[in-house]
């Protein structure tokens, strides 16, 4: 090879250390995901890289002999010059020896059949030095497509340990795994940087490069070193000043753009080499090319989205109503049995209806969350949400986003956590930011209780034509609201958000249409409702904990006074049960939570809200399916179920006007108020952590909340 | 005469790419395969005309918007 030179000695010493830890890489679409719940099955955990969100999976992976090694799956990536977010961490992780997770090899995963460009980040990280092997990944698509590689021939080309496997069907994993713990770095170099820093640069700057890396780890550190979280202030000050003072002007794009094409250069002697292709495009193809023109047909590819959109609709409130219901039976019983058995002290409440009714609000969620990424799992894995975000990029454009944040807001109506999750693979920070803003608008699973109890106040419960249920329409037609708010907020954001624009750009891999590898798809499910469990679930526990503590204790003695007179005067009058609800609501009136209500009611009023509308909206602002639960405590229902929640509050009037409370204007304002106001504490946590600051989920709250009081307050003085 | 783009090909069409004029996108759109020298096709045209999509060295499918796609000159 023209290029090829050998490396030192002392780059080969290295090798002798053992190998506990391998970093997995390659491409997006190489399979490497699906490489690594191969290597890991269950034994994987997800956390994140410091100070970034992107997920960091860790997993174990058994080797023979009683062996172990962590494997480390790393963002799906094109080159080592990142381009978004996730391609970053790749870099933070690999080009700094101290760091936590540097590893002791690499295993780069390829696409067999898409040998040339995913090589290019292969001989990328050869250069970086590291121990490493290639595992050509889904050798059955390739061969079918009437592509041979002669691995031995490549082995030896690339100078590394090359491994054949298909990892959807386990073929190739115990070999791999055999060699895990041998990996060698490369003999052979592709691109030599040595002579370029010398060209460019004063010896002297190699004193304040990291040590311990090769010269293509340093040089990229030389390109990089703004973005590098590692770096010392010491070490970005001079080689800023070293560029500054270069022999000659350093152009970093235009040596990147050399680099790459070198190395593709280099590639294609390889691949004249190693790599025989018979016929063009096989069967595999030719399926995909029939399937695009139907589901990118103008009439038919819509009406096929819209069908598909309205199946996860169906399926994520019809499917998850089942188990929903029954953890929500269980948990009320279980409260109910714990207050029988202990009594009626404080500790026994505290468990009961703090503790328990808080993590019952929490689980209640976790079959929406699966089903929903069980079936946005299919739609990716089939290859088909590449083309949605196809066919929706010139409509999401024209309200600052991107045809990927087409996931996101689809996903907004299960719920908004994951979903602001799921925007992190827009490229765009200004697109990926309008995208997280507006997706709490759209009207997610835990609004869908606090709905069906208001619809059915606001609403008669009447058939149009004979079929339709109106109370369904109108919930139909509050989802079509989220959505149009969240569409018409993105458009004003794009318009007065002045941030630094960057470049919007939109390429998208259009992978070949498979079925998906249900595995995969189960370990999805179950790492995404396993986060939101353990990362909302700790702050919805929280917040219901401190909720309890508001409604509990009042100042004074005035809940145990309003109580003892309450029970005086009904005496005798009324049955046990009338009487326990009655003081329930009487003690909710006396505690912090009352007096919180009624502080705030001047504000509420032009809504039409009292003050103990009050509470509930206080008690709801952590999370807003508690509105329901509040709701039936203060009316002293006794009971969340909704149909006797419906009935009971219907019948509540107002003493000052004479008038039914829940009358359609406060009802209607209501329903505006939570379909627009943000009320989630778990969703601000995650803008949080996703934006590395308070100001955008502040922003967030401040603009959700305006919309809700605005269009609630319009709504009630209209109506009324 | 003006120079094609990879926007100005019709369905079906292949041909050679000659060069990449944007500094800034063309290192992402050789790390896609844009290279010179390399056929395109266009396989398909969004239902409302943007993006489009490519077939690459004949061995897998991509696509970009048509302003990008601009960026991209072919041997007429």
């Amino acid at each position: 090879m023209k290029d090829a030179h050998r490396m030192s000695n002392e780059q080969k010493v290295g090798v002798k250390r053992r190998i506990r830890k391998v970093a997995l890489l390659g491409n997006p679409n190489s399979g490497k995901t699906t490489l690594f719940n191969a290597l890991t099955g269950l034994n994987q955990k997800v956390g994140n890289f410091p100070g970034v969100t992107v997920d960091k999976k860790i997993g174990i992976c058994r080797l023979t002999a009683g062996n172990q090694l962590e494997v480390l799956d790393l963002p799906g990536i094109y080159s080592l010059y990142p381009k978004s977010l996730d391609e970053q961490v790749v870099l933070e992780v690999l080009l700094n020896p101290e760091g936590k997770d540097y590893p002791d090899a690499v295993v780069v995963v390829a696409d067999a059949a898409n040998l040339k460009r995913h090589l290019l980040l292969c001989t990328q990280l050869i250069d970086l030095g590291l121990p490493i092997l290639l595992v050509l990944n889904m050798v059955d698509v390739a061969e079918k497509e009437g592509i041979s590689i002669d691995t031995e021939q490549l082995q030896q080309l690339l100078g590394i340990e090359v491994v054949a496997t298909n990892a959807r069907k386990g073929v190739g994993i115990e070999q791999l795994k055999e060699k895990l713990t041998e990996i060698k770095p490369s003999c052979r170099s592709f691109y030599d940087v040595a002579p370029l820093i010398d060209q460019y640069f004063e010896a002297s700057l190699k004193e304040n490069l990291p040590k311990g890396l090769s010269a293509y780890a340093q040089w990229l550190c030389l390109h990089l070193f703004e973005r590098l979280s590692f770096l010392t202030e010491a070490q970005k000050d001079s080689i800023q000043r070293a560029i500054l003072h270069a022999k000659e002007p350093f152009k970093a794009l235009n040596l990147q753009r050399e680099e790459v094409l070198q190395r593709y250069e280099q590639i294609d002697a390889i691949l004249a080499e190693t790599v025989l292709k018979q016929t063009k495009g096989g069967n595999y193809s030719r399926l995909t090319r029939l399937l695009d023109r139907w589901l990118l047909h103008p009439l038919a590819g819509y009406a096929t989205f819209l069908l598909v959109l309205l199946l996860i609709f169906q399926s994520v409130f019809t499917w998850a109503s089942v188990p929903m219901d029954w953890i929500d039976a269980s948990f009320s019983e279980f409260v109910n049995w714990v207050h029988l058995q202990g009594g009626d002290s404080l500790w026994v409440s505290f468990v009961a209806d703090g503790l328990l009714a808080g993590l019952g609000g929490i689980l209640v969620f976790v079959p929406q969350i699966a089903i929903l990424f069980f079936l946005l799992g299919i739609l990716e894995e089939t290859g088909y949400m590449a083309r949605v975000a196809v066919l929706m990029d010139k409509v999401m454009r024209q309200f600052g986003l991107n045809g990927r944040s087409v996931v996101p807001l689809v996903s907004g109506v299960a719920c908004a956590i994951p979903a602001i999750m799921a925007a992190r693979t827009i490229p765009n920070p200004k697109e990926r930011l309008i995208t997280m803003m507006v997706v709490p608008l759209m009207s997610c699973s835990a609004r869908l209780p606090v709905y069906t109890v208001l619809v059915a106040l606001a609403v008669p419960n009447t058939l149009l034509w004979g079929w339709l249920s109106l109370q369904g329409v109108v919930m139909l037609g509050l989802y079509l609201l989220g959505t149009l708010m969240s569409l018409l907020v993105a458009w004003l954001l794009n318009r007065f958000l002045r941030m630094e624009q960057g470049r919007s750009f939109f390429m998208l891999e259009m992978p070949l249409y498979r079925l998906p590898r249900w595995r995969n798809l189960l370990l999805t499910v179950w790492e995404k409702a396993r986060t939101f469990v353990v990362e909302a679930g700790k702050v919805i526990l929280l917040i219901s904990v401190l909720i309890w503590g508001l409604a509990s204790f009042g100042p004074g003695n005035a809940m145990e006074e309003a109580e003892r007179e309450l029970r005086r005067q009904l005496q005798g009058k009324a049955t046990d049960e009338q009487i326990e609800n009655a003081v329930a609501s009487v003690r909710l009136e006396q505690s912090y939570a009352g007096y919180l209500g009624r502080f705030i009611e001047p504000a509420i009023r032009p809504l039409g809200y009292d003050w103990k509308i009050g509470i509930a909206l206080i008690s709801s602002f952590a999370a807003r399916e508690v509105f329901v639960g509040t709701i039936s405590t203060i009316y002293s229902i006794g009971s969340e179920d909704e149909m006797t929640v419906v009935e009971r509050l219907r019948s509540e009037i107002n003493p000052h006007t004479g008038k039914p409370v829940f009358n359609l204007a406060t009802s209607v304002s209501l329903l505006l108020f939570y379909a627009f106001a943000m009320q989630c504490m778990s969703t601000m946590a995650v803008m949080y952590r996703e934006t590395h600051g308070w100001k955008y989920p502040l922003w967030q709250l401040l603009y959700m909340s305006a919309i809700a009081y605005l269009s609630a307050w319009a709504a009630y003085q209209w109506l009324s | 005469m003006n120079r094609r783009s990879v926007a100005d090909l019709r369905k079906g069409e292949r041909a050679r790419i000659v060069a990449l004029l944007d500094e800034q996108l063309s290192l992402k759109l050789f790390e896609l395969g844009f290279l010179p020298n390399t056929w395109v096709e266009l396989v398909f045209v969004a239902p409302l005309g943007d993006p489009i999509g490519v077939r690459i060295d004949e061995t897998y499918q991509l696509s970009l918007r048509k302003e990008e796609a601009k960026t991209i000159l072919i041997a007429s």
